[in-house]
This record gives structure tokens, C-alpha cells and sequence, in this order.
């Protein structure tokens, strides 16, 4: 290992070769501010264009100010981090900065989770000494996220996110100078682009600039209409970062908390979308061994390896990308739609009520799912099975409108019969946890034995891209995981040129699955926050006295009583779908 | 010669880039080579960006071989074999021409495989620029021949280390590169032996302006701009006063009369705040408002900044703004110290070069000519009546005759008085156009 030795604020300082002057400057206690600069250790994303030069330091012999962010430290460098000239530059960027942007914090949807707000507070500035035309561009109201380009600063970390993580390739940079902004192209409006609403660059935008669609006020409106039920569900990545927004440690487990506040906000059932979770294991784990036995029967016509498709952005993905290969993914929908199409059938009619005076509301860690919900193919004469679909932020925000004092809410119990699910269904909410819970069923189905573990600890983890092979009582199952789109786009390539191996691959679009979605509370660039996350879904799981999905006896009802049989005839009309090839309509 | 004598010998040529940043290009070359990779290429900057340059074009009409030629020197040296020529679209006749000489050097052997069986192999491709200024910039230009924006990079790396496609790249300008065969040719002691301590050869420049000879002027290294401007440029046209010049391209600074003697080299002309650039020359007389001609080179740098970095992409806007009030008379004396601040910052944090020398004409004006911005500030007068805004048109109570020629010209109906009597011009109705100091037989008209 090389080193290099360098002096940083009148401290030495000794680091590897190839680290930048930021982060040697973290490790003598020196946080120089940063603003463009964003990396995501595990995610494999890095943005650093240095473009806002608010990171700047003074080096030694060197004509121009350097941007830490993007500076390598060199042997006898010599950095000033706080000089009259270090600080005025900086302020003055800032300054510049701002005196580009619409000074709407007191009604913006990032108030006080918005870096650039925060920054300009580190640096106390109080007064904008240049003053001028401010940059216009028109904003974009997408089903799920919302544009409003005045605000962003171009920082490029969406572009990133969409490009080099995700490699959709929605957005890029467009026009030049004064009026360049990150965009799509032609600046069309998202809904007409190729986006997958994967809402990353959403996650990782530092202004408010990007922002999911509130749909929060017509949640009230739904709760307040006295000819209306409306039930809840909550995704399994909800209860992990919820308590976030209300300052609780990340990882702090809050689904007692999270069902009192539902309850309180005045839902009149407050259901758990784990339990369709488990549904969709059942109706996914059938279809997975109905394509195996006639694989190992010697059909050669026979899609494998099959492809998880309980992720919408995922869904988007391939449509618009991969559309000649709609046909290998699984055609069960996604925990939400199940859960949107049996409670709009089987509980409406529990309630002896119609489908359309049932409003479905749907919190979910992700902005694809509203985009989900507001699919035609999803709705029955005009009456979607999810009516509302919220974000995790959403939530907090009904919470505090509610005025309940989150941190001191007694725990409370979803409801039943929806309400019920295993551990199996919990861990849907990280990468890793659709595939574990898919073989926990899988195998006892395929074999008739009972597993003598439930934890599948080879398929968990943060890489990008894993594999594992399980042995089925003999029959060696070939698993891959990918999150993150780009890692997707690698195993569809393999599975395109032939080359793949897997019988079944997961694939979730958000860094860390969804307890790393677009609609959770802001990370700030901390990806300890999603291992967090991750550590206290699993922790959920192992709590639960029944963690595999085929056992949960709600479930089981449900079949008897309503749908037969997995994969079976009702099944397919209500819990699967057919995938659209969505290239042609962009190219056009 | 072995690749190792023909580095050696460019260095001791004393051969420095012509692109504007005068890096020396044995130096270039030498890291290149010692850079270990599979695939490198040798790129060509044909991107001439500067308004009103053309030295570059008219090597490449006049003499494309010497280019070409260069170039598959370069890839000998550095272990290329891959050259790229990036040029302007807007340039057909130098892209035809130079195809042609492609084809021909191909026809040769020239270029090709295994040139004279040497087992070297070298070919030369075109790549085409939509003349954006900031592609000429070299990570810029890279990554526009890659297919993506035309924005710069943070260097290092260096396009040496890592430039098209992330391999080692040796980008020159096309005068750097059309001095390389000469002085193979003539050995680098004849080179060496033209031009100053630090800057070796000829330069050729783009004469401009108020000069009686305008054209491409080609003189050793060291030459003062006295020399240029007054012998061969045959001084300032219409006998006017010389006021400054301004060198080194849109962001290259103003030169002053005390400025006339310095031999002009690299470094020079950065002591004294402007610029070698790619060598434009633009002369200003007497007549010239400083304050707008730092207002228009900062107009073109805003067109041109590519928006990525935040100091040039907002900040020159608002320096062309506070120089636009300025000489709207609506400026104040502490904005001039606000206009420096920002001009200096703007150069000590932008990203690439455009941002690092786009203050420059603000700076050099402010420094030679700190009165005229005072007048604009102060007693809000244009010295030189370039300013609309600031200018007053006053009738000359003893000389008008009262022949209400004036009056009735004026398109805002601003001047009043009885026929014979002197005539009144209302300041807060006139728009300055100039229409009765035009008309007016009796000079009785005069700007303030
Ligand atoms: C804004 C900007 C524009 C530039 N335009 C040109 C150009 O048009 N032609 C050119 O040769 N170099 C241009 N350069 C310089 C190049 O970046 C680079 O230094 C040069 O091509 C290297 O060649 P040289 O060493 O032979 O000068 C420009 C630099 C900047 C910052
Ligand atoms: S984006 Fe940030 S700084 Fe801008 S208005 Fe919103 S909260 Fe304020
Ligand atoms: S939502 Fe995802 S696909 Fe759409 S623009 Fe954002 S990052 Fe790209
Ligand atoms: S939209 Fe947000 S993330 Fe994208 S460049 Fe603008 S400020 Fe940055
Ligand atoms: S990974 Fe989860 S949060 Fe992200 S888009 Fe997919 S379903 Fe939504
Ligand atoms: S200095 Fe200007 S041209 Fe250069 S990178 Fe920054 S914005 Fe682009
Ligand atoms: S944080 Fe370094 S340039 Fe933006």
C-alpha cells in the first residue's frame, strides 16, 4: 500500500495513495462542505463532477483553488481548508448559487431535509450580494415524481443515479451556460420518456427539485367521505425507516407505532402488504416450479431462468429496455396490486360493500408503486384496485398533520384478515428477501420435506450482483440476485446471449431493495442507513413465529375459501398480469 | 531517429503548445510515451474556437500534410497508432483538404499499415465539432468525440493519462503540431535559436480591430506589440489615438500603452494580465468604452460556459448583469469592489480553463483602466460616449439658430422652443438616438 504524507489545516497527515483531499481532511477531524458530492459505498455510485466548487481548498503552490472532492492527495501537499481566501470563495459560490434559485424553503417539499438549505445555514450566509435573473424552465408532473427545475442547481447526482446505477438513461444534462439544467431529453415530461419511476434520482437529489407526487391530501379527502371504507396497507420497508422522520435511530423497528398512528389518522382497516407478499410467494413459488418440472421434464420451449416482477420499476424497466423478453419474468403482480385486487373482491365482499366505496391506500417505501396503482390494466371499470398509493415520507407527514406524537404511540396489531403475514413476507422489503422467502416455500412445496432452516444467510447481503445454489433435496437450484437496474441490465444481457445459469433470478430496481426506495426518508449519501434497515427487517423475520409464506393461515383461508388453488383459474384472473412492449411507443 | 531522439529533440527545440496554455510540447509527448497502454491515440485540436481566429484553418487549407505528418511522428513516439483529427463542422474547405491529403498520404504509404515497413502502423481519422468554444477545451473535446456533452473534466488526469476512451491521449494544437516537422527538419537548434529565453519559434497572430492592416501575422517570439500593431498592423486607423489591445482571445486581457514594449512570449503576457491564448489580436482606439468592451467578451463567455460548474455558469451571468448596469449608469462605486471580488473568484474556482480566464477582460480593464469605470459609477458618463444609457445630447444655446430642424426629426417630440430662439432638448424624454445631432446644419449639437 502506498502512502502519501501531506500537512491539512497545519495537521500531518498520513493517508493511501488516491485519497481524495475530503476525505483525508475527515480523518484529522476537518469537514470540508461539500454540495455535488455524493458516493454511495456498496452502490457503486460516485458523483463527483466537481461542479459546485463549494468543496474548494487552498493548496500550496498551486495557482487556483482545488475541489477537495475530486483532488488527490499528493506527497508534502500543503492544504489550507479555512483561509480569508478559501472562506470567500466559498461563500461566494454559495451566493451564486442561491442567487439562482427561487427562495421558496418556507413551502418547498424539502424544507429542512434539503442540503442545499442546510449548507447555506453551515456557511451563515444572511445576504446575497449578487442579485439577478433567475433561470426558468417548466415543470413536470409525472404520476410519481414531480420536477420543478427552478430549484435544481446542478449538481448531477440524479444523473447518476439514472444513468450510471440505473442505466435507464432518462436524464442528462441539456442546453448550456446559464440555462443548463439535467433533464430529459427535448425536456419531454417524464410520463413520456423511458423513465421507470424507480424514483432513485428522487432519493439522491439534494434540493427540492425532485419530489415524489403528494397524494397525501386526497388520502384525507378519501378518510373524511362518510360513504367511503378505506383500508391501509404498508409495505415491509415502511416500518423500518419510518421512525427516521421522527429523529428515531435508522434500523429502529416501528410497526406497532406505525399501526396506532394509522389508526388514529382514521383508517377504518389497517392491513399489512406482507400479507400479500406471502400471496404472491405462493402464486411465484408455483409458477417457479411449474416451469421447473417441465424444464427437467425436457421441455426446451420453457422460460427460465424466471424472473421476480413484484418490483414496478423493474417491470418498467425491461418493458422499455428488454421488451422481447416480457415473457420471462413471473407474471404475478406485485405485492401491492395483489393485495389491491383481493381486497377490492374477497374483503369488499366480506364488508358486503362495492368495490368502488372501498378506498385502497397503499404506504410504500417506493414511487414506481404509484405509477403501479395508475396502470389501466390494474383497474375495473374505471376503479383502480389501488385507489392511493403514498410514500414512506407521505406517512410522516400525515402523522405530524395528525399531530400524534410518533415516538410515544403504544404498539398496535394490523387488522385481520389482512392484516396477518409471516416472516417470509417481511423480508420482501431487501434485496435478497423475495428470492429467501421464495425458497423457503419453494422447497418444502417441490420436495414435500420441511426445511431444517429457514435462514438462507448465502442470498442476503449488499453486493450488487449474487448468486448461491441450493440444493432441493438433490436438485441443485441455481439462485441470482441482482438491485439496482444497472445489475439487472448485466443478468438480462447474460440471459439475452444465452448465457445465464439461474433457474431464478430477484430483481428489485432500488440499491438495497426497497428499504432503499425513492419514497423512504432521505440518507444524505449514509448507505450505513440502509444496512440499518436491512439488519432490522431480518430481525423482524426472525421474531415471527411463522416465517414461511405457504404457512400462514390467513393465506391458506383465502385459498379455500376463495381462490382455490395457486396459479390456479381465479388466481390468474385476479393476481397475474402481461407485460407491454413499451420501446415502440417512445421511439415513435 | 528512435522515438526517445525525436522527444528529445522537440524538447530542446524549446517548442511550447500553440493551443493557448503554452505547456511544452516535448514534455506532453514524453508523458505520453511513458504511459503503458494497449491503444493510445494522438489527437489534433482543430476546434479554433475563438471568434475571428483563423490560423489554424489556414494551415490546415495550406498545408494539411505537415499536420499529418506531425501527427504520425507523435504516434511513432508515443506508440499510437490511432490519430484523430478534431475539426469544425463549420470548416469544408480544411476538411475537404484534408481528406484529400489523407487519402493521398495513404496512397503513399504514408499512413497505414506498416508505413515503409517499418512494422509502425498509423491512420488518421476525422471527427467533427459543432463549434462550441468550450469543446476546444481538450477533456471537453474528448468527451464530445466520445459522443457525450462537451463539458470539461476536473484534470488530473491529464487526456496523457487518460483521454479518448480512457486510453493515453496526445492532444496539440494544429500550429504546435505544423512546428514539428520543420524542426526535425532544421534540428532544434535553428528552432531555438528564433524567439525569447522561454518562448521558442514564431507565432501567428489574428490582427484585428482598429488597425489599418488587418490579417494572420507571423513573427519570431518576442516581438513587442509595438511592432505588430504600428509596423505591420500600420497602425491605428483613421489616425486615431492607440487606447489598448486586447490579446489572447475572448478571455485574454487589455493591454495598455505601457504594455507597447514587452516582448510578447508566454509568460509576458500573463505578467502583464492578459494572455497568449491561440493568438487573436484585437486593437481598440480612443473611441472604445472599456467598461463595454469587458461587457461584450463577458457576453460571449456566458453564450459560451458549459454550465457545469457553478462559479462560470452563474457567475459570469452576473458580472455581464453588473456590467450591464454599470453602463446603464445605475452602478455604484462599491459595486466595482463586488465586481472584482466576483471576477476573482470566478478564476481561483472554475472547473476548466473558459471559467478560469473568462474574468480576465474585466480584471485588465479594471487595473488600466479603473477611471473609466469611476466616470460610469461616479459621475455616470461614458468618457468615451459609447454608452447610450450615459450619453446626453445638449444644444449649444450660442450656436442653434432655432431652424426647428431638430425638433421635428425627434421621434419622441423631447426637443422644444420657439422658432428663431434656441432650442431645449428634455433629457427625461430623450431615448438617444441621434437622429437631430444627425440632422442639425450648425453643429450646434453636442454629446456629453
Ligand atoms: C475554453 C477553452 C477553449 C480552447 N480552445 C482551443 C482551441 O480552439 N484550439 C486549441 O488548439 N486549443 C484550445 N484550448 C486548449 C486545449 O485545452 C489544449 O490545451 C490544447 O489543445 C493543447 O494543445 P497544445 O499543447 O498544442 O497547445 C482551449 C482551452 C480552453 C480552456
Ligand atoms: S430546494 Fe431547498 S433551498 Fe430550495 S426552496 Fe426548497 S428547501 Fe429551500
Ligand atoms: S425515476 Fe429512475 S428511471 Fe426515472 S428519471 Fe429517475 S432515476 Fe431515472
Ligand atoms: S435535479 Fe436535483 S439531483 Fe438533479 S442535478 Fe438538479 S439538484 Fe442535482
Ligand atoms: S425496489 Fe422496491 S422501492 Fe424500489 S422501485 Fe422496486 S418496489 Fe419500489
Ligand atoms: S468553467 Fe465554464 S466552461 Fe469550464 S467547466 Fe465550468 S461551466 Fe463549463
Ligand atoms: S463537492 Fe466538490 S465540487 Fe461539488
Amino acid at each position: 500500500m502506498d502512502i502519501v504524507k501531506l500537512t491539512i489545516d497545519n495537521t500531518p497527515v498520513v493517508v493511501e495513495k488516491g485519497t481524495t483531499v475530503l476525505e483525508a481532511a475527515k480523518t484529522v477531524g476537518v469537514d470540508i462542505p461539500t454540495l455535488c458530492y455524493m458516493k454511495l459505498d456498496d452502490m457503486e455510485f460516485e458523483n463527483k463532477p466537481g461542479g459546485c466548487r463549494v468543496c474548494v481548498v487552498e493548496v500550496e503552490g498551486r495557482r487556483n483553488l482545488a475541489p477537495s472532492c475530486k483532488t488527490e492527495c499528493e506527497d508534502g501537499m500543503v492544504v489550507n481548508t479555512h483561509s480569508v481566501r478559501v472562506v470567500n470563495a466559498r461563500r461566494t459560490v454559495m451566493e451564486l448559487i442561491l442567487s439562482d434559485h427561487p427562495f421558496e424553503c418556507l413551502v418547498c417539499a424539502k424544507s429542512g431535509k434539503c442540503d442545499l438549505q442546510s449548507l447555506a445555514q453551515d456557511l451563515g450566509i444572511r445576504e446575497i450580494h449578487y442579485q439577478g435573473e433567475k433561470s426558468h424552465y417548466k415543470s413536470d408532473h409525472s404520476p410519481a415524481i414531480i420536477r420543478e427545475m427552478d430549484k435544481c442547481i446542478m449538481c448531477r447526482r440524479c444523473e447518476t443515479a439514472c444513468n450510471d446505477v440505473q442505466t435507464v438513461g432518462t436524464l442528462s444534462a441539456i442546453y448550456r451556460g446559464f440555462n443548463s439544467v439535467v433533464a430529459p431529453a427535448f425536456e419531454m415530461d417524464l410520463d413520456h420518456t423511458n423513465c421507470t419511476f424507480c424514483g432513485q434520482c428522487v432519493a439522491v437529489c439534494p434540493t427540492g427539485a425532485l419530489i415524489e407526487r403528494d397524494h397525501t391530501w386526497k388520502v384525507m379527502d378519501a378518510i373524511i367521505d362518510p360513504k367511503k371504507t378505506v383500508i391501509v396497507q404498508t409495505a415491509p420497508a415502511v416500518r423500518a425507516a419510518l421512525g427516521e422522520e421522527f429523529g428515531l435511530e435508522p434500523g429502529t423497528l416501528v410497526t406497532g407505532k406505525m399501526v396506532s398512528a394509522l389508526r388514529k389518522i382514521g383508517f377504518d382497516y389497517v392491513f399489512d402488504t406482507d400479507f400479500a407478499a406471502d400471496l404472491t410467494i405462493l402464486e411465484e413459488g408455483t409458477e417457479l416450479l411449474g416451469r421447473l418440472s417441465k424444464f427437467l421434464a425436457g421441455d426446451k420451449e420453457v422460460k427460465l431462468p424466471i424472473l421476480t416482477s413484484c418490483c414496478p420499476a423493474w417491470v418498467n424497466f425491461f418493458e422499455h429496455h428488454f421488451p422481447e423478453m416480457k415473457e420471462i419474468p413471473s407474471t404475478a403482480k406485485s405485492p401491492q396490486q395483489m393485495f389491491g385486487a383481493i381486497a377490492k373482491t374477497y374483503f369488499a365482499d366480506q364488508l358486503k360493500i362495492k368495490r368502488e366505496d372501498l378506498v385502497v391506500v397503499s404506504v410504500m417505501p417506493c414511487l414506481a408503486k404509484k405509477y403501479e396503482a395508475s396502470r389501466d390494466e390494474f383497474a375495473v371499470n374505471g376503479d383502480p384496485d389501488v385507489n392511493i398509493s403514498i410514500t414512506t415520507r407521505e406517512l410522516a407527514q400525515m402523522i405530524k398533520n395528525a399531530n400524534l406524537k410518533f415516538t410515544e404511540l403504544p404498539d398496535d396489531d394490523f387488522d385481520r384478515p389482512m392484516g396477518e403475514s409471516t416472516g417470509a413476507g417481511v423480508i420482501f422489503g431487501t434485496t435478497g428477501g423475495v428470492i429467501e422467502a421464495a425458497v423457503r416455500t419453494a422447497y418444502e412445496l417441490h420436495t414435500g420435506k420441511e426445511l431444517d432452516r429457514v435462514d438462507f444467510k448465502e442470498l442476503r447481503g449488499m453486493e450488487g450482483i449474487r448468486s448461491a445454489t441450493l440444493d432441493f433435496d438433490g436438485l441443485p437450484i441455481n439462485i441470482g440476485i441482482a438491485h439496482g437496474l444497472g445489475n439487472a441490465r448485466k443478468l438480462l444481457e447474460d440471459i439475452k446471449a444465452g448465457k445465464s445459469q439461474f433457474h431464478a433470478i430477484e430483481i428489485m430496481a432500488c440499491p438495497g431493495g426497497c428499504i432503499g426506495g425513492g419514497g423512504q426518508p432521505y440518507h444524505h449519501g449514509d448507505v450505513t442507513v440502509l444496512k440499518k434497515r436491512q439488519k432490522a427487517i431480518y430481525e423482524e423475520d426472525a421474531g415471527k413465529t411463522i416465517r414461511k409464506s405457504h404457512e400462514n393461515p390467513y393465506i391458506k383461508k383465502l385459498y379455500e375459501e376463495f381462490l382455490g388453488e395457486p396459479c390456479g383459474h381465479k388466481s390468474h384472473e385476479l393476481l397475474h398480469t402481461s407485460y407491454f412492449d413499451k420501446k415502440k411507443k417512445i421511439e415513435i | 531517429m528512435t522515438p526517445e531522439e525525436v522527444i528529445d529533440e522537440i524538447k530542446r527545440s524549446g517548442l511550447r503548445g500553440r493551443g493557448g496554455g503554452g505547456f511544452p510540447t516535448g514534455l506532453k509527448w514524453e508523458l505520453t510515451r511513458k504511459v503503458k497502454a494497449e491503444q493510445k491515440y494522438v489527437v489534433c485540436n482543430a476546434d479554433e474556437g475563438d471568434p475571428g481566429a483563423f490560423m489554424d484553418r489556414s494551415i490546415l487549407e495550406g498545408d494539411p500534410h505537415t499536420v499529418l505528418e506531425a501527427m504520425a511522428i507523435n504516434g511513432y513516439c508515443t506508440e499510437a497508432s490511432k490519430g484523430l483529427i478534431y475539426i469544425r463542422a463549420e470548416y469544408p474547405l480544411a476538411i475537404e483538404r484534408l481528406k484529400i491529403a489523407i487519402d493521398q498520404a495513404r496512397e503513399y504509404g504514408l499512413l497505414g499499415d506498416d508505413i515503409f515497413g517499418t512494422g509502425f502502423s498509423f491512420d488518421i481519422e476525422l471527427r467533427y465539432g459543432a463549434g462550441a468554444f468550450v469543446c476546444g477545451e481538450e477533456t471537453a473535446l474528448i468527451h464530445s468525440m466520445e459522443g457525450l456533452r462537451g463539458e470539461p473534466t476536473v484534470k488530473p488526469p491529464f487526456p496523457s493519462e487518460s483521454g479518448y476512451k480512457g486510453a493515453p491521449t496526445n492532444v496539440n494544437n494544429v500550429e504546435t503540431y505544423a512546428s514539428v516537422p520543420v524542426i526535425l527538419l532544421k534540428g532544434a537548434d535553428w528552432f531555438s535559436s528564433i524567439g525569447t529565453e522561454k518562448s521558442k519559434g514564431t507565432k501567428v497572430f489574428a490582427l484585428a480591430g482598429k488597425v489599418n492592416n488587418v490579417g494572420l501575422v507571423e513573427v519570431p517570439m518576442g516581438t513587442t506589440l509595438r511592432e505588430v500593431i504600428f509596423d505591420i498592423g500600420g497602425g491605428i486607423k483613421g489616425g486615431k489615438k492607440f487606447k489598448a489591445v486586447q490579446t489572447g482571445g475572448p478571455s485574454g486581457g487589455c493591454l495598455t500603452e505601457k504594455h507597447l514594449d514587452i516582448p510578447i512570449d508566454y509568460d509576458n503576457l500573463i505578467a502583464s494580465g492578459s494572455m497568449m491564448g491561440s493568438g487573436g489580436m484585437i486593437v481598440m482606439d480612443e473611441d472604445d468604452c472599456m467598461v463595454s468592451v469587458a461587457k461584450f467578451y463577458l457576453d460571449f463567455t456566458v453564450e459560451e460556459s458549459c454550465g457545469k460548474c457553478a462559479p462560470c455558469r452563474i457567475g459570469n451571468k452576473r458580472l455581464y448583469e453588473m456590467l450591464d448596469t454599470i453602463t446603464q449608469g445605475k452602478g455604484t462605486v462599491e459595486d466595482l469592489s463586488k465586481l472584482r471580488n466576483l471576477a476573482n473568484v470566478i478564476k481561483d474556482t472554475s472547473l476548466c480553463g473558459l471559467g478560469q480566464t473568462s474574468p480576465n477582460p474585466v480584471l485588465s480593464t479594471m487595473d488600466n483602466f479603473y477611471d473609466e469605470y469611476l466616470a460610469h459609477v461616479k459621475d455616470h458618463k461614458c468618457p468615451s460616449g459609447q454608452c447610450k444609457a450615459l450619453m446626453s445630447y445638449i444644444i449649444k444655446e450660442d450656436a442653434c439658430v432655432g431652424c426647428t430642424l431638430c425638433a421635428r426629426v425627434c421621434p419622441v417630440d423631447a426637443i422644444s422652443g420657439e422658432k428663431k430662439m434656441p432650442h431645449v432638448i428634455d433629457q427625461s424624454i430623450c431615448i438617444k438616438c441621434g437622429a437631430c445631432f444627425e440632422k442639425c446644419k450648425f453643429d450646434a449639437i453636442f454629446i456629453e
